[in-house]
């Protein structure tokens, strides 16, 4: 089937199969590099994307069900060299070893705080329940978000 | 302190930052190449068998599979990961020829023109294979009653041979690394208290999030260029070349960025096989392991049992240790022997022990290869150590950290393998510690030194 959807403001258009993942579509067939394969179950959050501001595992949305809608990943958030408040924090806090769930991380923070801009670190964490990190340690993550939440 | 110092004491950005939080950092799953096809594996079902027939016709005529692979295909099958340092015999095939010796091994691989195809076609494989009785316990792989499951007769390593697995004049082989100093045998008879204690360090798996992902390109003139999940990329080198025998400079090795190794991506353990594809084929081949091979498949932590026999003085010193510890390699080498002799040989930890006997085994069981992560052969045996510490401390009813402070290494001292002690610090590091930890200790530790 042929879809069409809005991928960080571009308009693309391509044909899928009926049980190719958007996962799968946007890395092999798309070349999106900040999206990460991690375990294909939603069990790591390391492919998380944003559909129409929602964050999903695209490991586990089919293709086909993106059509007509809007796609973001990190890649977008950044205007112009400018990082985003959430992206600075990650950098001065350090909050990114290897950086292979951080994309992850950062979208559903984002999500989050569109949301409810100022989350008790209990609606923080149960945010954060879905994005595993096996290097930097949860601490530097959590000390990156805490220091954009307005309390 | 740190103003002596232009990097020490002061915070550095991690250069890779900025990569990671746009998603600019290029891992190697988003390396593809116009043409690229993919591969999957066919594993074993059973931990150890006799393989009697493969069938790859039914797979071979599903539309899009280009080629399967099998032990025929590889130039020179049999190998070792650290050949590089003399590590050998040689025990492990790319591919098996007639036996499979780990659940999950790799009998053959099916390349073809996406991912999806590739599976498929290695389900449709047939391979029949008569079960023999695994080895999967340690204690069990040594008894002589065990079933053998290496060439060279017996299910340990052979410390002292050569490459070729036999052993040099003059130096016999042992099935054992063994460090001894002292008589420790006396030291036990003549010991006040005698403390044993047993340990055992389960496997662990690295589990990155990001799962092994290679490509593998075939240049022209037999040269090739792989792009791998590594972090070892001249194991990689060297190894490819042995099993493909071209010179290492044929093959140039890229790493990007890593998603998590913890020494999970040192061993080249799945390059070779992309390697021997991507030559028979003649274009660009992509092996992504899937989160479950990333767990089953890759190698893990060893498995370690570590047994102590501690000769204590009522004085609380230490006066000889006898320990066996043994480490298990899973199928194949790998780099098990060069972890077993970093483990035995620091069994006294960092204090002083006058008599020691250890015995350090580097056994094989049908199980998935074990191999490093983070320190290994340290980790396991400081753990044993200090639990061990914990326990003589019990037993003399002395507190641990003075019990500690009194056995802590002196420089001047000599070590269980001979080295004059020239840079201890434990007594100063432990100062340190129990002020950070608020820990108030009695002024007669606080005085010691390492210097005396
Ligand atoms: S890859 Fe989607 S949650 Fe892990
Ligand atoms: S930084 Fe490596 S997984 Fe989070």
């Amino acid at each position: 089937m042929r879809i069409r959807f809005r991928l960080d403001g571009q308009s693309v258009e391509v044909d899928v199969k009926h049980t190719e993942t958007l996962l799968r579509v946007l890395k092999d067939r798309l070349g999106v590099g900040s999206v990460h394969f991690g375990c294909g179950e939603g069990s790591c959050g390391a492919c998380i994307v944003l559909i129409d501001g929602r964050p999903r595992y695209s490991c586990l949305t089919l293709a086909g069900y993106v059509d007509g809608k809007e796609v973001s990943t990190v890649a977008a958030l950044a205007r112009d060299g400018e990082l985003t408040e959430i992206q600075k924090a990650f950098v001065e806090n350090n909050a990114a070893q290897c950086g292979y769930c951080t994309p992850g991380m950062i979208l559903i923070v984002r999500a989050l705080l569109e949301k409810n801009p100022s989350p008790s670190d209990e609606e923080l964490f149960d945010a954060l329940a879905g994005n595993l990190c096996r290097c930097t340690g949860y601490v530097p993550i959590i000390n990156a978000i805490r220091s954009v939440i307005k309390r | 302190m740190s103003e002596q110092f232009s990097i020490v004491g002061k915070p550095i950005m991690n250069a890779q930052l900025l990569g990671h939080v746009t998603g600019s950092t290029q891992y190697v799953d988003e390396i593809s190449f116009p043409g690229m096809l993919w591969m999957k594996a066919v594993r074993s079902p059973v931990p150890r068998g006799k393989i009697r027939r493969i069938d790859t016709s039914k797979a071979e005529k599903l539309p899009g599979v280009v080629r399967i692979i099998t032990a025929k295909d590889v130039p020179n099958n049999i190998h070792v990961n650290m050949a590089a340092i003399g590590i050998g015999p040689p025990d492990e095939p790319v591919l098996p020829e007639d036996e499979v010796n780990y659940k999950g091994e790799a009998i053959c691989l099916v390349v073809a023109k996406d991912e999806e195809t590739a599976a498929k076609a290695a389900e449709m494989v047939e391979v029949e294979i008569e079960e023999l009785p695994p080895v999967l316990d340690m204690e069990e792989a040594l008894k002589p009653s065990a079933p053998v499951i290496k060439k060279w007769g017996m299910n340990a390593f052979i410390f002292g041979s050569g490459m070729d697995g036999a052993t040099r004049p003059g130096r016999p082989g042992r099935p054992l690394f063994l460090v001894k100093r002292g008589e420790v045998e006396i030291a036990l008879k003549q010991a006040d208290y005698v403390v044993e204690g047993s340990y055992l360090i389960p496997p662990i798996e690295h589990a990155p999030i990001e799962p092994h992902v290679c490509v593998a390109k075939p240049e022209p003139g037999q040269r090739l260029t792989i792009y791998t999940t590594t972090q070892a990329p001249y194991f990689v080198r060297d190894n490819v070349a042995t099993i493909l025998n071209i010179p290492p400079s044929n093959i140039r090795v890229v790493a990007p960025a890593v998603g998590g190794g913890f020494g999970g991506k040192v061993d080249p353990e799945f390059e070779m096989q992309v390697a021997v594809a991507a030559m028979c084929v003649g274009r660009p081949v992509k092996w992504r392991w899937t989160r479950e091979e990333e767990f089953t498949i890759s190698t893990t932590r060893p498995a370690v049992k570590i047994e102590f026999q501690d000769a204590l003085s009522k004085d609380g010193l230490i006066l000889g240790r006898k320990a066996r510890l043994l480490h298990d390699s899973g199928a194949y080498t790998r780099t098990s022997p060069y972890g077993v002799i970093k483990a035995t040989v620091n069994l006294s930890g960092p204090y002083y022990i006058p008599n020691v006997h250890y015995e350090g085994y580097c056994v094989y069981t049908n199980r998935q290869p074990s191999s490093a992560m983070r320190g290994y052969g340290v980790f396991e045996f400081s753990y044993a150590v200090e639990l061990q510490m914990e326990r003589d401390a019990k037993k003399l009813g002395i507190d641990s950290w003075e019990f500690r402070f009194k056995n802590a290494y002196r420089n001047g001292q000599v070590s269980a393998t001979g080295k004059l002690i020239d840079d201890a610090y434990l007594i100063e590091v432990m100062k340190e510690a129990v002020a950070l930890a608020g820990v108030s200790l009695p002024n007669h530790l606080l005085q010691m030194s390492s210097w005396g």
